[in-house]
């Protein structure tokens, strides 16, 4: 059963994870999206502002899509997302993290444009084992609305 | 790079093009963002988007590629003067992120930035904060994404 709108009302919607991150990842995605020193190298990372090495910001964006995936995108009846309203990294992703995610529900309303669907804005954190928030955004997406009932059917 | 002291608003750079190829956007896909509409050309052509498309996170990690390799042309630059260069800090977030039309298979976009506020660092004096407006546009001209993203810049004169 694939969730729609009505399956996100305001408020918390689940926590998901742990995934953990490997330094091998971190590596990887650094050498191929964001080559920069304090993602790729452990000495110039311990002299960054970071202070030790670091995954990208845009790494652990796409880690926070692939739990969201997992976690609810993948059975629910999504048409993508127009954007992100705010995304915020308040602490650097390390090597060997294991990271929850946790979604809540900001706001959900028919679209006016498009109304057999929904826009649902939420908003997901990543947290590391200690609890320490790294990443926070809002952001909508677009969700199918269940199909109306057929006249004369009960409730 | 450039020292904050350099920067000036409505700074524009052009970042260079980046190519999705169809093996590239199911490969980031795969392994990021597997929704079906980023994995098969079917999918995709039934789909709001009307084709495959790449994940809207590829979309933005291939914007931050450009934006590290320009950095690195300019900091080589740099060097070859004989000047000090400028290392970026990391970055405190963004805002405004826009996926404003899909970007399909083959679809080449066009990366831009251009400096809209910078202001002192309150908490920690030797940086300043840039924000820039980073854009994609496709080989139709059509403005495909746009973020304004947030970055830490160096004063040349931090010790």
């Amino acid at each position: 059963m694939m969730l729609t709108f009505d399956d996100f009302p305001p408020g918390h919607f689940g926590s998901f994870g742990p995934r953990r991150v490997t330094r091998e990842e971190i590596l990887a995605f650094a050498a191929e999206f964001d080559p920069q020193p304090m993602h790729l190298d452990e000495d110039a990372a311990s002299r960054s502002m970071l202070k030790g090495l670091s995954g990208s910001g845009w790494h652990l964006c796409s880690i926070m899509m692939r739990m969201m995936f997992d976690g609810f995108i993948g059975r629910t009846a999504s048409l993508g997302s127009p954007g992100v309203n705010e995304l915020r990294w308040l602490a650097p992703l390390r090597p060997g993290d294991d990271l929850m995610l946790d979604v809540e529900i900001a706001e959900a309303r028919v679209s006016r444009s498009r109304p057999s669907t929904g826009i649902v804005t939420f908003k997901a954190m990543i947290r590391n084992a200690a609890g320490q928030l790294l990443c926070e955004m809002i952001s909508p997406i677009i969700v199918e609305r269940r199909p109306e009932p057929a006249m004369g059917q009960a409730g | 790079m450039r020292f904050f002291e350099d920067i000036e608003i409505g700074q524009r750079r052009e970042l260079g093009s980046f190519t999705f190829t169809a093996e590239l956007i199911r490969k980031f896909a795969a392994q990021f963002d597997p929704q079906r509409f980023h994995l098969d050309e079917e999918e995709g052509r039934k789909s709001l988007f009307g084709g495959l498309a790449a994940s809207g996170w590829h979309v933005g990690s291939a914007c931050m590629k450009l934006m590290v390799a320009d950095g690195q042309r300019q900091a080589r630059e740099a060097a070859a003067r004989g000047e000090k260069v400028a290392i970026w800090g990391p970055s405190p977030g963004f805002r405004e992120l826009r996926w404003i039309k899909p970007v399909l298979a083959n679809d080449i976009l066009h990366f831009a930035s251009e400096v809209e506020t910078k202001r002192l660092s309150e908490k920690r004096p030797e940086w300043g904060i840039v924000q820039a407006r980073n854009t994609g546009t496709n080989q139709r001209g059509e403005l495909a994404f746009s973020v304004l993203a947030t970055a830490f810049v160096p004063r040349r004169n931090a010790g």
